[in-house]
């Protein structure tokens, strides 16, 4: 059976700030999804509301895998059950291994029923599997014994985020601009590197502004995002557009959250006045 | 002050007729001194051990300095510490009559975890008095032999090599140094003797673990090692298992000369049950060019006051002392590093990082001095502190007393949390809170693990996710 993962009605507030105001959206397994936007319009926020991050309040909605509603659930438990987000800024984790932090990470995942202390996957196995995944993603295995995104480039952190990616397998991917600021080449690794990965097996929810990664990645679906919801929903050609024209169409299309992307830009939002803490603006 | 040894070959150490393989008693008697201190059970430790009188009289001049000083006031919290109340001495034979059903729970949990052997076990949880390992490292300890280096525990010292053990004992650590170091001076038994010749380099490791006994890993150690020029040793003593003692002060002393060009390290990692006053002291003496290290992790224990110290007699002389220190539940490890500079062109470093949780306490706790005609030396100085939870507690007490103005010194101190970011991106890939805070206290102490040697590295690191797991959620 076809597993989804569901967003309903979904509202979201950061420090009491209203960011996301009524998302839903649908992904399922075998899915590729594009989610777009303009700079502030909440694409992030989704992303890290999906993983569970603690400063991320659902104040209205449902997540959703399968049914089993995720709201209540830490970033561990949704991990276990097959949901995986790119960063958009992977965190420098110094002094951890990459080997040792993927051992761990893959054991606990293929093995979502695992005690704390129990026995993680064998060594040889583990080290086995993770060289030919890093030969295939063309990257150095020297990578494994360094601290995970220590004095790592741009490029290096989001090509280890896409080696996670490979190695954990999720049902549901989700990649925050995983594509930005990276050289061209970059952009090809990473893009081939998804293409490779993504199949039948997994649902993926890709957060972009450029259109390689969509080339690769032909997108059933294409989201638009303004000032906290999802305003259009179209196939690979509304990406094209959006990539060609920018955002202007769009807002002259939905002169509400046009206004509300405004206003929150210049801090003065009808909603964020009303719950905002003072300094948060 | 140490004297020069070079007057003493190996020859004179009588190692043709030196026995290795484990100081075991042959003596069957048990013994079990009664509890508390006086000048009587001083003497009766002497004599039990068939001491020479200059030993006696060592102990009983270091009994009464004990007396006469008074308790440290700063530190740690020594007020419930009761002298009255402690076996000073147990016969190996004793340690059996402990029953493997008296040792706490969580502790055989621990060993059942870190995967410890069952002789092992046993032995660490002061259950069982001896663990055969010689018959396994016979062959290395022979090879050591051969090239003139001793290493045996310090009892047997005394009767094997009592000019080379004359000549040392207590002068790099005076029994008026400090009330605990008088107080072990009185009341020592067992610890590790090393002597290394002239210009032998030891590869490997040498560990206190292979030979460990009953009376090596005791209350009151005493460890004395000579690196003699152009040598280079490696000791490694202790374990990362909780070491079980139903006796409440640990009061260890360590004394190290580490002669012109040659080179020691010397490697910690204590784990004491939580009722145990650790209360050692150590110190070094690095003569020119030599390089003296100290690797010390503490962890364990309801007090550890340790400040392992190098002096650094000569010009050229380096000192290096690496500490981890981990404080949890009721405990406060009051840990850090001494280094003076007694001549011109020395160096040290210091790197400390602790980690306090549940309530712990870490204090890192060091002095850097150098003497007036000191010139030129380099001091760097680096702490680290992760503090876990808001009840627990680090504080930092650097003190700097330089009577020179050519010198360089550098400190820096940083107090840390673990951040939420880092805690979401481990728990989004499977990793409970626990496990994530425990790969990142891990990730923090990792500069200093990988200094020690691949076995203790590992265990280290399983003992902290298992001080971190159930800590959290
Ligand atoms: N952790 C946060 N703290 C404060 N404000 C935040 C936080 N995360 C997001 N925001 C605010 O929410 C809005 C949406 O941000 P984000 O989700 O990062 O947008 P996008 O990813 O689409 O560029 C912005 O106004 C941003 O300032
Ligand atoms: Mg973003």
């Amino acid at each position: 059976m076809v597993a989804s993962l569901k967003i309903q009605d979904l509202h979201v507030s950061v420090e009491g700030l209203p960011i996301l105001r009524g998302v839903s959206l649908e992904v399922r397994q075998g899915e590729i999804h594009a989610l777009m936007g303009p700079n502030g319009s909440g694409k992030s926020t989704l992303a890290y509301t999906l993983v569970g991050h603690p400063k991320y309040e659902i104040t209205q909605g449902s997540i959703e895998i399968d049914g089993k509603p995720l709201n209540e659930l830490d970033a561990c438990e949704r991990a276990r059950l097959g949901l995986f987000l790119a960063f958009q800024y992977p965190i420098v984790i110094p002094g951890v291994k990459v080997a040792d932090f993927l051992r761990h990470a893959i054991t606990n995942i293929r093995n979502p029923d695992r005690k704390e202390g129990e026995g993680l996957i064998p060594m040889r196995e583990f080290r086995k599997e993770l060289k030919a995944m890093m030969d295939e993603l063309g990257m150095d295995s020297e990578f494994a014994r360094r601290y995970l995104n220590e004095g790592f480039s741009g490029g290096e952190k989001k090509r280890m985020e896409i080696l996670q990616l490979a190695m954990l397998k999720p049902r549901f991917a989700v990649l925050d601009e995983t594509d930005s600021g990276l050289d061209s080449d970059a952009v090809r690794v990473v893009s081939e590197g998804l293409r490779k990965l993504s199949g039948p097996q997994m649902g993926v929810l890709i957060i972009t502004h450029h259109e390689r990664l969509l080339e690769y990645n032909v997108p059933q679906f294409t989201h638009v995002m303004l000032a906290g919801k999802i305003v259009e929903t179209g196939d690979a050609s509304l990406a094209r557009e959006l990539h060609n024209e920018g955002y202007s169409k769009v807002r002259l299309r939905h002169p509400e959250e046009a206004a509300e992307e405004a206003a929150r830009a210049s801090g003065r939002s009808s909603e964020a006045n009303r719950t905002a803490e003072p300094a948060s603006v | 002050m140490a004297t020069d040894l070079s007057s003493s070959t190996s020859d004179d150490l009588g190692i043709g007729e030196y026995q290795y393989g484990f100081h075991d008693s042959t003596d069957n008697y048990t013994f079990k001194s009664r509890k508390g201190l006086d000048r009587e059970i001083v003497e009766q430790i002497s004599a039990m051990k068939k001491e020479p009188a200059w030993m006696r009289d060592f102990r009983l001049e270091a009994y009464d300095i004990f007396l006469s000083k008074p308790m440290p006031t700063w530190g740690g919290d020594l007020s419930h510490l009761n002298f009255q109340d402690i076996h000073y001495y147990m016969k190996a034979s004793d340690r059996q009559e402990q029953s493997w059903d008296d040792v706490p729970d969580d502790i055989r949990k621990t060993y059942d975890r870190l995967g410890i052997p069952e002789a092992e076990k046993k032995y660490l949880a002061g259950v069982k008095a001896q663990y055969e390992s010689e018959v396994v490292y016979g062959s290395l300890q022979e090879d050591l032999a051969k090239k003139g280096v001793v290493f045996t525990d310090t009892d047997s010292a005394i009767r094997d090599y009592p000019e080379l053990v004359r000549e040392h004992f207590g002068t790099v650590i005076p029994s008026f140094d400090n009330k605990f170091a008088a107080l072990n001076s009185a009341v020592w038994s067992g610890g590790s003797f090393i002597y290394v010749p002239k210009g032998v380099e030891i590869e490997f490791p040498l560990q206190a673990y292979f030979r460990i006994n009953s009376e090596n890993m005791g209350q009151f150690e005493r460890t004395l090692i000579i690196v003699d020029e152009g040598a280079s040793v490696h000791y490694v003593e202790g374990c990362t298992a909780p070491t079980y003692s139903s006796e409440s002060l640990h009061s260890a002393v360590v004394e190290i000369i580490v002669k012109r060009n040659a080179r020691c390290r010397y490697t910690t990692i204590q784990n004491w049950s939580n009722n145990v006053y650790n209360l050692v002291t150590k110190r070094a003496m690095a003569y020119g060019n030599a390089l003296m290290e100290w690797v010390d992790g503490n962890l364990g224990s309801q007090l550890t006051m340790k400040y392992p110290a190098i002096y650094l007699m000569e010009p050229g002389a380096r000192g290096e002392t690496l500490s981890i220190a981990f404080a949890g539940k009721g405990q406060h490890q009051d840990a850090g590093a001494k280094m003076v500079h007694c001549a011109p062109n020395t160096s040290s470093r210091i790197v400390s990082k602790s980690i306090s949780k549940a309530g712990g306490r870490a204090s890192y706790r060091g002095l850097v001095k150098v003497e007036p005609h000191a010139t030129n030396c380099k001091s760097n100085v680096v702490c680290d502190a992760l503090i876990l939870d808001a009840e627990s507690r680090s504080d930092t007490y650097p003190y700097i007393e330089i009577e020179q103005e050519h010198v360089a010194i550098e400190h820096e101190a940083s107090v840390s949390k673990i951040a939420e970011e880092q805690l979401l991106y481990l728990m989004s890939r499977g990793l409970t809170e626990a496990e994530a805070s425990a790969m990142i206290v891990t990730g923090f102490i990792e500069p200093l693990v990988k200094e020690l040697p691949m076995e203790y590295a590992v265990e280290m690191n399983r003992l902290i996710e298992l001080q971190m797991e159930g800590s959290v959620g």
